[in-house]
């Protein structure tokens, strides 16, 4: 039963957008998204401003929604791996009464940008491999992803240069901007069905399909930042600099603050504690998210701290994001958002540059 | 429907507590459902005491004794110190068993080297009784055992009756002897021991646990007798929080200490910085 689920998973991750193109106005649109708001029983969150910054809340309107973002603060997958998740539920008035916790609240989200579709694509294998962590997936097979490619990119992002600036898969739905309509691509059943039961679209022509292939041709080139080499290189790259003298150097500036793991979309890390409530007779086991960058991640009861050193633990999470998943998964876990950039307060975080420098270290 | 969450505990019964020393408790528990936990020597399980947390601890016992489990507990922290707190009869949530343990079949037709610094016997404990056991399947059997004082020896009930055995070497060594303790054995730290044992290097394969800090040490002294890499197995402990590959807290570089460990074959991870 449980093999059944996991596939129809997988399933729904191989849909490469063979579904077809549709069009729609850009009023119709925003009312779909009413629609969807008002008639749907999955709660619609979206990309909204906040303070000069974009983030994914709970959509009141269409109007909120801010499509032409450049990044949010966090990535969508803080809705299948939580900052704070209940796992277990335990009852001290029986001798040993234990639950289960799975709290999932279907999804639909709107407005993800194609490397953080890609962000998701990485964290389903992780989180199905070997042993399926259904506290992820359930969430995740109860969303439907609405992607948008890129309108404006951030000064700090360079997902051009990681094959992330756009994507044809992995989504249920992904718009383009073309004037004063929508192109929506069709990447799945669920997607299909959506279309069909809220929102009025028409036929795409093949001039409207060529122009979706320009614009996401275009967007590649528009990152300024680049990385000055192929990414197909860094596991290599990074395999032969493991002793390079750069993690120490930018790791005295380190704060340990672990900012740059917990912003990460590709960052899954997690610590497990028990909270009792204050009646001292039931209480939850939760995981919250938690940062290889941080001091005591390594470290073990009797004292010993297997990264007892900042620059361990500041090499650490550049091997995993370019070596360490890459040998695993077979995906580098970066996909250029620059969300570790803007976060580092010692600007020491960017993997675009330390990828950049170990590669002019060597030439 | 949640049923099939990786975190969700087993219940289990406290059958027994043997007190070994101040610190150490013996465990023997069994689970709830009626089903062996079905373990292999090396491999750990994640104790729960619900309401504290979650640790992982070795299976100490031989997996031929089925029908219960033994877990050998240092108290260091929060679970484990609630651990020593439990009564016979009293409930503990078991996930497991998880990891990789000793390969049983590789080892045999070989002589095993045993090196167990401290706490070190619990897991090598669960390899020594199971070779016991089928002791025909195995050559010659040598035991080096060694702690910092002599009240902190474990099962020593146990390790006298090794010590008897016809077929097998046992040195037992402490790194000092405090005052009003009896010791009729070696003092020095346990590689004071491997210069005075007789091994064959093409036959023979050390298997070593102890504190991170012994392994260094004892792998020179295995190496200056010429002991090839690859006969070197080792168990190691990092900081776990999941079991099961998800957490991220026991990598030591790309590898997973709960999922490609706890044990290892000192080649798979001689080149590896954070490994010893
Ligand atoms: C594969 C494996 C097998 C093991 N087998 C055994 C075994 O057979 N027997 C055994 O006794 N032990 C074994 N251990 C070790 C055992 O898991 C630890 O001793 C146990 O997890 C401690 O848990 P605790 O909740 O009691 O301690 P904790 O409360 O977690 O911590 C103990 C000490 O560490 C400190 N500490 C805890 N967390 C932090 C932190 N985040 N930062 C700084 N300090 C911290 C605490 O202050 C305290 O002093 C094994 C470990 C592994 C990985
Ligand atoms: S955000 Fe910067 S300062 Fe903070 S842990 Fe990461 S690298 Fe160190
Ligand atoms: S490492 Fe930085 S740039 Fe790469 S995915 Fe994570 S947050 Fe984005
Ligand atoms: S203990 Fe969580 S990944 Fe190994």
């Amino acid at each position: 039963m449980q093999e059944d689920k996991y596939a129809d998973a997988a399933k729904h991750d191989k849909n490469k957008g063979g579904f077809g193109m549709k069009l729609v106005k850009k009023d119709d649109f925003l009312n779909f998204v009413n629609t969807l708001i008002k008639n749907d029983s999955r709660t619609v969150v979206g990309v909204k401003s906040k303070r000069n910054k974009f983030i994914y809340d709970t959509l009141n309107s269409a109007d909120e929604l801010r499509l032409e973002y450049d990044v949010t603060m966090l990535s969508p997958n803080k809705y299948f791996l939580p900052p704070t998740e209940t796992l277990l539920r335990y009852d001290f008035t029986g001798k040993f009464s234990v639950q289960a916790v799975n709290e999932v609240t279907p999804l639909i989200i709107i407005g993800i940008h194609p490397y953080d579709l890609i962000a998701i694509e990485q964290m389903d294998k992780v989180f199905k491999d070997s042993n399926p962590d259904y506290n992820y997936i359930r969430k995740r097979e109860a969303s439907i992803l609405i992607g948008t490619n890129i309108q404006n990119v951030s000064s700090y992002a360079f997902s051009g240069s990681m094959g992330a600036a756009t994507t044809d898969r992995g989504f249920d739905l992904m718009l383009t901007n073309i004037g004063d309509k929508y192109a929506i691509e069709i990447g799945s059943i669920k997607g299909k069905n959506l279309i069909e039961k809220y929102a009025k679209v028409s036929e795409a022509d093949n001039d409207t399909t060529r122009e979706v292939q320009r614009i996401k041709t275009e967007i590649g080139s528009k990152f300024e930042k680049q990385l000055n080499f192929s990414s197909e290189e860094l596991p290599k790259l990074l395999e032969e600099n493991y002793d390079n003298e750069l993690w120490e150097k930018n790791a005295q500036k380190c704060l340990s603050c672990g900012s740059c793991n917990f912003v990460c979309p590709t960052c899954y890390c997690f610590d497990v504690q028990d909270i009792t409530e204050l009646n001292l007779k039931t209480g939850e086991r939760i995981r919250t998210w938690d940062g290889c960058l941080l001091e005591d991640f390594a470290k073990v009861a009797t004292g010993e701290n297997f990264r007892k050193d900042r620059a361990a633990r500041y090499r650490h999470r550049f091997m995993r994001k370019g070596k360490y998943l890459y040998d695993k998964f077979g995906f580098i876990a970066c996909i250029g958002c620059g969300r570790c950039a803007s976060s580092c307060l010692p600007d020491i975080a960017d993997p675009c540059k330390v990828f950049n420098s170990l590669k002019e270290v060597i030439e | 429907m949640n049923n099939d969450s990786i975190y969700l505990p087993r219940a289990a019964t406290i059958k027994n507590i043997n007190r070994f020393t101040e610190l150490e408790n013996l465990f023997e528990i069994t689970l709830d459902d009626g089903n062996p936990l079905g373990h292999k020597p090396g491999q750990f399980v994640e104790v729960s005491i619900m309401g504290i947390g979650e640790a992982p601890i070795s299976v100490s016992s031989s997996p031929t004794q089925s029908q219960t489990f033994e877990l050998c507990v240092r108290r260091v922290g929060n679970v484990t110190n609630a651990m020593h707190r439990l009564k016979k009869g009293d409930k503990v949530g078991i996930r497991g068993p998880f990891g990789i343990g000793f390969d049983t079949e590789f080892l045999k037709d070989k002589d095993i080297l045993f090196i167990c610094g401290g706490l070190g016997i619990v897991p090598l404990r669960s390899l020594i009784n199971y070779v016991f056991e089928h002791r025909a399947d195995y050559r010659k059997v040598t035991i080096l055992y060694g702690c910092k004082a002599p009240h902190e020896l474990l099962f020593t009930n146990e390790v006298t009756a090794w010590g008897q055995r016809k077929d097998t070497e046992l040195h037992l060594t402490v790194d000092a002897v405090p005052e009003g303790e009896h010791w009729n054995y070696n003092v020095g730290v346990i590689t004071t021991l491997i210069p005075k044992v007789d091994f064959d290097i093409n036959t023979t394969y050390a298997v070593v646990c102890g504190p991170p800090i012994m392994y260094k040490f004892v792998i020179k002294s295995l190496k200056e007798r010429d002991l090839p890499d690859d006969h070197i197995i080792l168990s190691l402990e990092r900081r776990m929080k999941c079991g099961v590959g998800k957490c991220g807290h026991c990598q030591i570089n790309g590898i997973y200490v709960c999922q490609d460990g706890p044990v290892f074959n000192y080649t798979e991870i001689k080149d590896l910085q954070e490994a010893l």
